[in-house]
């Protein structure tokens, strides 16, 4: 039961995007078309889930023991990078149409602030493995349904008559913050 | 280029013209999320700040050494031992701020401001202007930080850095200091900016439109086209 909370919180009620503003470079980049959106939010919630074991692992079988807690955002960073690397080496090397797929959006997860974020919220609030695992499949799925409901709204947008000085970024944030309001229905849904 | 005011540029092109968050639309992160009050985004930006101009220092004092297919990783690396710093100092010296704050400060690392600038500014230029640009682009960061910042927690809360600015009728709007009011007011004031540089580029081409038509030149081209 509290497996199924930490899923749905994450997803839906502190969605990675729309509360924590986490990930806001592909949201705003790559939510141009909803196919691309879609692909984009698979590849990010496959490296989350993958990080998220990583890092846990490295904090409490590496870090915590020897004391180094202070080399936690440089190995954390270095992690993802390395692991984003590998990612795009295995898919290429498994499955080609999958590579076509995502490959051009896996170097770029590599700075979305997202990974990194759930890593370090992992290690704040003290999720046990299993817990950490579900975050981070939680988080992946929030950040897919918000840059692909974006996209949707996105594709629409192309057909409106926008005033000049809105296009570009203004008008998706201003679209952001309507979707953050919405999204702001689900608050006291769950309370974790 | 070399000459003084070449200098200068470099610093204050980071403050309007390239502003890193209103025309780059770089580091909107930690500009949105930690904006509920101007105190913030003056404590966020100051120690962005910080990481952008010392790992600038060091990346173009070592630019020569770093062999280009890895440098991306070397500038993490370099930008995370900065942070690292800010966080300890922080933690130590402003637990409250620090507290408020949270998990953004050791996500600078991933800011793309500071890894954009590495990759497009000090990777190519000497020790100093580096230091400039990146001094600058601070600067900028900053100016938009404390703008954001304020117009939150003047609407959202009343009060401007702690000080009581509206009027006790006014009902704060709590949607300013919620999610949702970063993104609509970052939005708007893009808006706003990027109506403003229209209009100004407008008046200059009216300005040489007017001129071309005085000078002789203008009747060649005109009847050329």
């Amino acid at each position: 039961m509290e497996l199924i909370l930490i899923f749905f919180s994450a997803a839906i009620v502190n969605n990675f995007v729309l509360a924590y503003f986490l990930g806001i470079c592909p949201f705003i980049g790559v939510s141009n078309k909803i196919s691309s959106a879609f692909s984009m939010g698979l590849a990010t919630t496959f490296v989350m889930v993958v990080a998220a074991i990583v890092t846990w692992l490295i904090y409490h079988m590496i870090l915590v023991p020897f004391n180094l807690d202070f080399l936690q955002y440089v190995s954390f960073i270095l992690v993802i990078a390395s692991l984003v690397q590998f990612v795009e080496m295995f898919v290429k090397k498994v499955s080609q149409p999958l590579y076509r797929a995502l490959g051009i959006f896996l170097p770029l997860i590599t700075t979305n602030c997202a990974i990194l974020g759930l890593a370090l919220f992992i290690v704040l609030r003290e999720y046990n493995f299993i817990e950490g695992i579900f975050y981070g499949v939680g988080a992946g799925v929030g950040f897919t349904l918000a840059i692909t409901i974006m996209a949707g709204i996105r594709e629409e947008l192309e057909l409106a008559d926008i005033p000049k000085p809105l296009q570009g970024a203004p008008i998706t944030l201003i679209v952001a913050g309507i979707l953050a309001l919405a999204f702001m229905g689900f608050s006291g849904l769950i309370s974790v | 280029m070399k000459s003084k005011l070449g200098f200068v540029k470099e610093y204050t092109k980071g403050l309007w013209e390239n502003n890193p968050v209103f025309k780059q639309v770089l580091g909107m992160c930690p500009t949105l999320a930690v904006t509920v009050s101007a105190i913030n985004g003056i404590a966020m930006a100051l120690a962005t700040t910080f990481v952008l101009v010392f790992s600038s220092i060091i990346i173009s004092s070592v630019r020569k050494l770093i062999p280009s297919q890895v440098r991306i990783a070397s500038y993490i690396l370099i930008i995370a031992t900065f942070v690292t710093i800010v966080d300890l100092v922080m933690k130590a010296q402003f637990p409250d701020l620090s507290k408020s704050l949270g998990p953004y400060i050791p996500l600078i690392v991933v800011n793309c401001l500071i890894l954009g600038r590495q990759e497009a500014f000090s990777s190519k230029n000497g020790v100093l202007r580096s230091a400039l640009d990146a001094l600058g682009m601070g600067t900028g960061f900053l100016i938009a930080l404390f703008m954001l910042g304020g117009i939150r927690e003047i609407l959202g809360s009343r009060t401007l850095l702690g000080f009581q600015i509206m009027p006790d009728f006014y009902e704060p709007w709590l949607v300013m200091i919620l999610p949702a009011g970063a993104f609509l007011t970052l939005g708007l004031m893009m808006a706003y900016f990027n109506s403003i540089a229209i209009n100004m580029k407008k008046k200059e081409t009216d300005k040489i439109i007017e001129q071309y038509k005085k000078s002789k030149a203008a009747k060649t081209i005109e009847a050329g086209a």
